[in-house]
């Protein structure tokens, strides 16, 4: 009878780790932030059908780096849970802190428990009204759950445009102002991004109950042009 | 509630209504005994030059009661579609609920809008599949238009209690109110209306329905309740204010009032 080899568990997830990160550094990377009018995302996708940045409910986006499957199947999980959630409950009852709790528990259980774990990582954003706060959730390939309620970066190279963004951030800045400066920063420092290697959305207070929309590249020209 | 995740096999895709099976949440649910629903009643939609108008009365009765005087019966089902209702009061609106949020949901779940065609087909299903409470006199009538946003003109669909649904070329009434109404508008209906003009008739056709049907409302001077008026068009649906909708209404009763309660013969 052969032996199963032993492998010690801190192995394993320190193998498991360096995958998931190696996947995810592959892919392009992706800002969030506040701005004066509700919530800019901006990711770095020259795709204008396979999308990073996508509508989960009224208040609430998602944004997803990594593998484009994997992440999908998150948001579309994301979409079907919030849509149950309001129809059983009420619309107000959705909220994105909930749902990046479900999607913590599913990353973590994934990580553990089976044999790959998912290469993404994956952001939640809602925008405030009411009582509640606009709120930036971080959902690392791991389950790690982090909350931020200025900005956040995903992807491989998050640490160096982390850097150049914080150095550019300003609470309550203009809709140019931030695009311009998301765009800087995930540009890096030798090269410019046009609008055609750009996604962006946002989230922002209108006359509609839905408060997600795209920015399409004419707009986005315009904005970065000023 | 946990994560929606489905294998491959078990996967509902964008139907929302599939998605309320797998998850074990029952939608349109039975409900309360036959005779003392409120039953819901005039509705109407036409066409006109820039898509449709729909509108319909605010009365819920209960057997001979008024249930109620400020019901709703036409909803935006999305950005370019709307429904109205007539029947069992409690499922007609669980089923609109229902309707709105399939719609959205396949939006986001495929990243792109159904064709009001598949909107009307989508409907269709769910009032099929509400057939045995229908024969247990629970009867759900949806009438649906929208704007067609590929052929660039607006579209109108009948129902009956099976899920049969027909497409109507100009104009469509539903309720107890249904059939004056319809002859209202058959009369004073051409092609390429214009907005005023359809909204006029829209009015005038829900005052001879409450002239006539015990179980339309009519405009509600008194209490400033007016029926819900609307408009779908390449711009998307729109609500009429309650202001415009009561001057529409003054307007027909002041010629009414000045011909001593006759229509006056030329249909106005």
């Amino acid at each position: 009878m052969t032996m199963p080899f032993y492998a010690p568990p801190e192995q394993v997830m320190k193998d498991r780790a360096e995958y998931a990160q190696k996947g995810i550094a592959r892919g392009r990377s992706l800002v969030a932030c506040l701005y004066e009018g509700g919530v800019l995302l901006v990711a770095q996708n020259p795709s204008k059908t396979l999308h990073k940045i996508s509508e989960i409910y009224d208040r609430i986006a998602f944004a997803g780096v990594g593998k484009y499957n994997e992440y999908d199947q998150l948001r579309v999980a994301g979409v079907r849970h919030a849509d149950t959630k309001g129809f059983a409950y009420s619309r107000e009852d959705v909220d994105a802190r909930s749902l990046a709790n479900l999607y913590a528990q599913y990353l973590g259980n994934v990580f553990t428990h089976e044999m790959k774990p998912l290469e993404v990582e994956i952001l939640v954003a809602e925008l405030g009204g009411g009582a509640r706060p606009t709120q930036l959730f971080h959902v690392a390939y791991e389950g790690t759950i982090t909350d931020e309620d200025r900005f956040a970066v995903l992807g491989g190279d998050a640490e160096s445009i982390l850097e150049t963004f914080t150095g550019l951030y300003v609470d309550g800045w203009t809709l140019g102002e931030a695009i311009a400066a998301t765009t800087k920063a995930l540009a890096g420092p030798d090269r410019t991004l046009g609008a055609d290697q750009l996604e962006c959305a946002i989230l922002s207070d209108g006359p509609s109950r839905r408060t997600f929309r795209r920015l399409d590249d004419d707009e986005l020209s315009e904005l970065l042009a000023d | 509630m946990g994560l929606p995740i489905f294998d491959a096999a078990s996967d509902p895709g964008p139907s929302f209504t599939s998605l309320l099976q797998a998850s074990g949440l029952d939608a349109l649910p039975g409900g309360d005994l036959a005779g003392t629903v409120p039953h819901a009643t005039t509705v109407v939609a036409l066409r006109y030059a820039d898509g449709v108008v729909m509108a319909g009365d605010r009365r819920a009765t209960a057997g001979h009661t008024i249930a109620h005087r400020s019901m709703e019966k036409v909803f935006p089902a999305d950005r370019f579609s709307a429904v109205a209702i007539a029947g069992s009061a409690g499922m007609a609106m669980e089923m609109v609920r229902l309707f709105q949020v399939q719609l959205e949901h396949y939006e986001k779940v495929e990243g792109v809008t159904l064709s009001l065609e598949g909107k009307a087909n989508q409907l269709a299903q769910m009032v099929r599949s509400h057939l045995p409470l229908a024969m247990q006199g629970f009867v759900v009538i949806p009438l649906f238009c929208g704007y067609d946003l590929t052929r660039k003109t607006g579209r109108i669909f009948g129902y009956d209690a099976t899920g049969g649904h027909y497409e109507e070329s100009d104009f469509q009434t539903n309720g107890s109110g249904g059939p004056d109404a319809r002859t209202t508008i058959k009369l004073g209906y051409r092609d390429g209306l214009s907005r005023d003009d359809a909204l006029e008739l829209a009015v005038l056709a829900l005052y001879e329905a409450a002239d006539a049907d015990s179980g339309t409302g009519g405009p509600d001077i008194i209490r400033g309740i007016y029926p819900i008026v609307s408009t779908v068009t390449a711009e998307g649906y729109v609500q009429l204010e309650s202001n415009e909708v009561a001057d529409r209404f003054s307007a027909v009763i002041e010629r009414r009032r000045e011909l001593t309660g006759d229509a006056g013969g030329s249909l106005r």
